[in-house]
């Protein structure tokens, strides 16, 4: 029986050199992209751009709330800065610069960053993001995309510069599991159908998409088949795809690399209340700050797992089959 | 420049401003009051900005990061023709075009928005920065107030401003020594602003905020010699007799009578000195 982690391998390519191509790319195509880094152009992986454009690249030093209301006022002038720093700072220190100096007046701003939740591993607590998306998901208008792998980045960026308004690039710098062939197709604000099953949807984003894939290999083997969603684009939310989700499965699990409150599990049982209200169990960090420790270790420490992923999906399903049974 | 006639200028803005809140009935008028001056020299003798053409990439910006101030801004800009005199009485009134802190989607004239402090200067770098990688001309002026420089993002700015030799980029400060809940040199000392801009690496200099003349002289040889700041020694609630006081001005409630009381002296004060 095929697998659907089949052929799925550690990918080749940093994250980060993926993205750095695919913002060179756009660049030499638009004179108006600007790189604004905060003392992060290594570790983010942006030194190519650098070296093709010095004249469209800007490294603050430390000081985040600057960047962020630089890049603003370069954005009045018609550029299109992409600002960088790890998501904690880009996010959570900058935020009221984000909000009014961005966000508020309306200018054309894209905020990425880097090492989302356990992927900031050694790094720790301080540097691990569990509330960025929930941050950036108050922002009205705003755009939140998390790639689950490297092949995402082209339709990200140039999403990202042909769209105006502030956006929001959640991404991790290393390895991660190599899901899509290359010239996978991604829309943003349509989440990609991995696998289709009808007895529970687990929707993923991020790593979680890799830990989703695993939980329904794993669920298979029990006689339950699940429908995977790669939720790429957490705002705006693909509310047609989670909608037929519920009709379609009855049941939903929500997985992802952040805290469970303000990210995507609160989003996609904010769009199922509102609609067509069924069973939900959301696997991700709960009421917890981050900590030190490898990815797997992490992984394991705040439930982050496929194994996690497939205990959810059957309480998921008992809680259904209980509704139904008061039917 | 013409003396009397920014010195007219002045007096005119200070006026429409004062009747601007007094229609609203209350509003920062301490803040306003001390930045009326140094305005009427921006738009009457600096500034290369167009009323019927708000939005022109090479203007000069003036960017007001004590947002709180707007009520000054908007009596300069009718003044200017950016928009009628009329609509000023809407100050604060839902629906206006002049929100009590800047909003650069609402009135023509406003190059960015503000409120949140500290916020200001990092985005005229951004605009100074936009400028120049595109090529296009203009300066950009930011004013800051003094107590608003409690907010480390302004030194955030000033040391990428000083490292980068931004060289189209004036930096403005409000010293008018008080802030909301009192004076500077009670809540947070702010020691010698000359000496501390000219530690980060910014020419620095020091004007007479009310002195039309010396404003002038000072921001042309600052704007000859980026990056530079010019410290505006003011007082809160300058011009305006009820303001002038040394109890809480930040943000007071204006009846006709004072309103009617403080014009007439903004008239008799231009007289005398003319």
């Amino acid at each position: 029986m095929s697998r659907l982690t089949d052929g799925i391998a550690l990918d080749t390519k940093e994250m980060r050199a993926a993205y750095c191509e695919a913002l060179i790319r756009e660049a030499r195509n638009n004179g108006r992209i600007i790189v604004v880094d905060a003392d992060v152009s290594h570790s983010v992986g942006t030194e190519p751009f650098y070296k093709e454009f010095p004249g469209r690249s800007i490294n603050c030093g430390i000081m985040e709330a600057h960047a962020v209301g630089m890049s603003a006022g370069m954005s009045e002038t018609g550029l299109i800065p992409f600002f960088h720093a790890f998501g904690v700072f880009a996010t959570r220190r900058a935020f009221d610069q984000i909000f009014l100096s961005c966000a508020y007046q309306k200018l054309n701003v894209k905020i990425v960053g880097a090492d989302p939740g356990v992927t900031a591993a050694t790094n720790g607590g301080t540097h691990m993001p569990f509330e960025d998306i929930g941050l950036m998901r108050l922002i009205p208008n705003s755009v939140i995309i998390e790639p689950a792998d490297a092949a995402m980045y082209g339709a990200a960026v140039s999403y990202m510069v042909n769209n105006y308004g502030v956006h929001y690039l959640r991404t991790s710098r290393r390895k991660t599991m190599r899901i899509y062939p290359d010239g996978a197709e991604f829309v943003i604000g349509k989440a990609n159908k991995l696998a289709d099953g009808g007895d529970v949807c687990i929707i993923a984003s991020g790593i979680m998409v890799y830990e989703a894939l695993k939980a329904a290999d794993m669920l298979a083997d029990k006689g339950i088949y699940a429908r995977v969603l790669d939720m790429h684009t957490i705002k705006p939310l693909d509310t047609a795809a989670v909608e037929a989700a519920a009709r379609e499965c009855g049941a939903i699990v929500t997985a992802e690399n952040h805290n469970v409150t303000g990210g995507l599990g609160a989003a996609v049982c904010e769009a199922l209340a509102e609609t067509l209200p069924v069973p939900v169990e959301r696997v991700g960090v709960k009421e917890s700050f981050g900590e030190v420790g490898g990815q797997d270790y992490l992984q394991k420490r705040f439930g982050l797992t496929a194994e996690e992923i497939v205990k959810a999906a059957e309480k998921c399903i008992s809680r259904k089959k209980i509704q139904e049974s008061k039917k | 420049m013409d003396r009397k006639t920014t010195m007219k200028a002045a007096a005119e803005i200070r006026k429409l401003c004062i009747e601007e809140l007094a229609a609203a009935g209350y509003g920062h008028i301490g803040g306003s009051m001390s930045i009326c001056d140094i305005l009427a020299v921006l738009y009457t003798d600096i500034l290369d900005t167009d009323p019927k053409d708000p939005r022109r990439p090479d203007r000069d910006y003036l960017i007001l990061s004590k947002g709180h101030c707007g009520p000054a801004l908007y009596a300069t800009l009718a003044y200017k023709g950016y928009f009628d005199v009329e609509e000023l009485k809407t100050l604060n009134r839902g629906g206006t075009s002049l929100p009590s802190h800047c909003d650069r989607l609402k009135t023509p004239g406003i190059d960015l928005s503000t409120g949140s402090l500290g916020q200001g200067l990092s985005l005229g770098v951004g605009v100074a920065m936009g400028k120049k990688i595109q090529g296009v001309g203009g300066r950009v002026f930011v004013i800051v107030g003094d107590g608003e420089l409690q907010e480390g993002q302004n030194w955030e700015a000033v040391q990428f401003i000083a490292h980068n030799s931004i060289s189209n980029l004036v930096i403005i400060v409000d010293n008018n020594k008080r802030q909301l809940d009192g004076y500077t040199k009670d809540i947070c000392r702010t020691f010698d602003y000359k000496a501390k801009f000219e530690s980060f690496g910014i020419h620095a200099f020091e004007a007479n905020g009310h002195d039309v003349c010396d404003i002038y002289d000072k921001l042309t040889a600052a704007a000859g010699t980026c990056p530079a700041a010019v410290i505006m020694n003011t007082e809160k609630g300058h011009g305006c007799s009820f303001s002038e006081i040394p109890g809480f001005n930040h943000y007071m409630v204006i009846s006709r009578e004072m309103a009617d009381q403080a014009i007439a002296e903004v008239d008799r004060r231009l007289e005398a000195s003319l």
